[in-house]
């Protein structure tokens, strides 16, 4: 889906939602109250000034405290790669980004990741994967690194790694290795309206980070839940 | 003797076992699942890669002048410090236990090219529970403290890390970006970031240039003395983590895309920044250095 | 990756009693060292993983060197090779042993 169809199907009676260099904001009625949406669209990587005006509005947000819901819909590339962008500290804009994400999830707006293209690397983190939960559309094509990178990094032919893809989901690029890694939540029907999709979503939140769990029971990441609870148990007790 | 010895190692050379050591009250670390337990990475043996007992990152608990701190070392030099599942799940283990059991602080020795490809989307989800560990902990009100200075630097998803700590400090060799100098100079080209110009690297991404716009707190003498002095002042300063503490930290960040974003060189910043002499900050020792970010108010400040 | 295991009888055990000590780093030319005191008191055991295959005959000999000289009994050593040079092995091991010892 487009964000355009996205929007529509999700505010039938209108929005405000308008996108700018590739940066999304607006809000649109839902359920009674408003759902405000802020996110990346065409594949635009993320800077220094992208992230500090997304966390802009999430800040907005939770100064008018009024709960509302925060939608992150994201088609991105990665970080914005340049010496301008690092000189000036893309690490912290990344970062202040994902902790505004983080503080509204604390003061009470439901949090929800909408991935519907692609996204990679640290804008990911600083945007779908700051959510309480992440959703994503059929299609959606998030990645760490894409394998003729990996291929090049790791000194492994191509061949190989997309033999290994096949059955490896913990290093593979694309939406199915990152539901099995636990990263994505659920993945959205797109012929059924997302408004009440996203409803539900919010009506059954995660109480803690569970992304863990959710990557053992799906097979890719077998052991990242039993290896945190063993340290903090022996921490506990210690 | 042992104490003079400890205090003087060297961070950058020291591994993630000889920073705990020598930075802790003797004898006070007590590991969480130590080497013994040889909970070793399940994907490297795929790629035909050596493992490591600990997966390259040491956990556990110990006291800093007498209060218990939790404590996280990488190891910059096994697979770049990079996080894997074990790995990050170890961190993440870690930070979920100071959160109810409210230690005096986390100290997190960070040293990290980032996401360990070979278990990318498992690196990348454990940074995101890391961030949002942190923020929790924080919260909670127990401050966690960045340590930076190892070989490995701290890259990638290690970078958006750090800002998520209550403070940091780096030294010299601390270097702290999203992209390294390699991943701009392969995406970009040599004209963009040519890798190769090693002042180039530490003048962009090095601690000097971090402690002087105030992305890090506190700039230290490659010494575990140095460090172990940094952690508990900057304990004692913690910024909440508030709207408050976020709406600063907004205006700050955007003061400086204002100030100095036409800026092409650190050194351009930095004599905006009202440094005298920008040429001579890469060779100034530790002494001349802490009296220049004196003079600078943007250094300072509890918007993180 | 290549497994190794030698198995070795000392004349005597390692002196000391602390249970168990790491030493060295996974890297390039580097190898880690884990030393546990868990066997009788006259056997060694080492084992070692390895990336570079078919230097079986030269860890053999670098582990018997150590053993004589160091007489590490009771002690199971275990090794993560990051592809270390002999020299780099049989000091390693000397100075794992002496960790343990202290």
């Amino acid at each position: 889906m487009t964000l355009a169809e996205i929007l529509a199907s999700l505010f039938p009676e209108g929005h405000t939602v308008a996108v700018k260099d590739g940066l999304v904001a607006g809000d649109g009625p839902f359920e009674g109250g408003r759902l405000r949406v802020i996110g990346v669209d065409g594949d635009t990587p993320l800077g220094i000034e992208g992230a500090l005006d997304l966390a802009g509005h999430v800040l907005d947000a939770v100064r008018a405290g009024d709960k509302a819901p925060i939608l992150v819909a994201v088609d991105s590339d990665s970080q914005r790669m340049s010496r301008r962008d690092e000189l000036l500290g893309l690490n912290e804009c990344l970062a202040h980004l994902a902790k505004a994400l983080l503080l509204a999830d604390r003061h009470g707006h439901p949090t929800v990741g909408l991935l519907y293209g692609h996204s990679a690397a640290g804008a990911f983190i600083a945007t779908a994967l700051a959510t309480r939960v992440l959703a994503a559309l059929p299609g959606a094509n998030p990645s760490v690194m894409d394998l003729p990178s990996v291929a090049r990094v790791t000194k492994l032919p191509l061949e190989k790694l997309q033999e290994m893809a096949k059955s490896t989901p913990v290093f593979a690029p694309g939406l199915d290795n990152m539901l099995a890694a636990g990263a994505v939540h659920a993945v959205l029907d797109p012929g059924k309206p997302l408004g009440p999709q996203i409803r539900d979503l919010i009506a059954s939140l995660p109480e803690r980070d569970g992304r863990d769990r959710l990557g053992r029971e799906r097979g890719g990441r077998p052991v990242a839940e039993e290896i945190a609870k063993a340290v903090a148990g022996q921490v506990r007790a210690g | 003797m042992a104490a003079i010895v400890r205090d003087r190692l060297s961070w950058y050379e020291a591994s993630a076992r000889q920073r705990l050591d020598a930075l802790l009250d003797p004898g006070s670390f007590t590991e969480a699942l130590g080497p013994a337990e040889r909970r070793m990475s399940p994907h490297l043996p795929l790629f035909d890669l050596p493992r490591a007992f600990d997966d390259g990152i040491v956990v556990g608990t110990g006291t800093l002048d007498g209060r218990t701190v939790y404590v996280a070392a990488q190891e910059g030099r096994f697979m770049g410090g990079a996080f894997g599942e074990v790995h990050g799940g170890k961190l993440v283990g870690l930070l979920r236990a100071a959160l109810d059991r409210k230690p005096a602080a986390v100290l997190l020795l960070l040293d990290t090219g980032g996401v360990r490809l070979q278990e990318a989307n498992a690196g990348e989800t454990a940074i995101a529970e890391t961030m949002r560990a942190i923020t929790d902990a924080r919260a909670a009100g127990v401050p966690v403290v960045g340590l930076i200075g190892g070989r490995a630097g701290c890259f990638g998803g290690g970078g958006l890390i750090a800002g998520t700590c209550s403070r940091l400090a780096v030294s010299e060799g601390g270097r702290i970006s999203v992209s390294g100098p390699e991943v701009i100079e392969t995406n970009k080209g040599a004209e963009e970031f040519d890798s190769k110009d090693r002042a180039l690297v530490w003048r962009t991404m090095g601690g000097k240039h971090r402690r002087l716009i105030g992305a890090a707190d506190a700039f230290c003498e490659d010494n575990v003395a140095a460090f172990r002095a940094a952690a508990l002042t900057l304990i004692a300063q913690a910024p909440a983590f508030d709207l408050d503490t976020l709406e600063a930290e907004q205006a700050r960040l955007r003061r400086r895309i204002a100030e100095f974003g036409d800026c092409r060189d650190a050194a351009d910043i930095w004599a905006r920044l009202g440094v005298n002499d920008p040429e001579a900050v890469p060779a100034m020792d530790t002494r001349a250095f802490d009296e220049t970010v004196a003079r600078v108010k943007e250094a300072t400040h509890d918007a993180r | 990756m290549e497994s190794l295991t030698f198995r070795h009888t000392t004349r005597k055990p390692l002196p000391g009693a602390k249970p168990q000590a790491i030493t060295g780093v996974v890297a390039s030319g580097n190898l880690e060292i884990l030393l546990e005191r868990v066997l009788p008191s006259d056997a060694c055991e080492v084992a070692i993983e390895t990336p570079i295959a078919g230097y079986g005959a030269v860890w053999e000999a670098v582990v018997a060197d150590f053993v004589a000289r160091a007489q590490p009994g009771g002690v199971r050593i275990s090794i993560n090779d990051g592809g270390a040079r002999p020299d780099t092995v049989a000091l390693r091991l000397l100075q794992g042993a002496r960790l343990l010892e202290t």
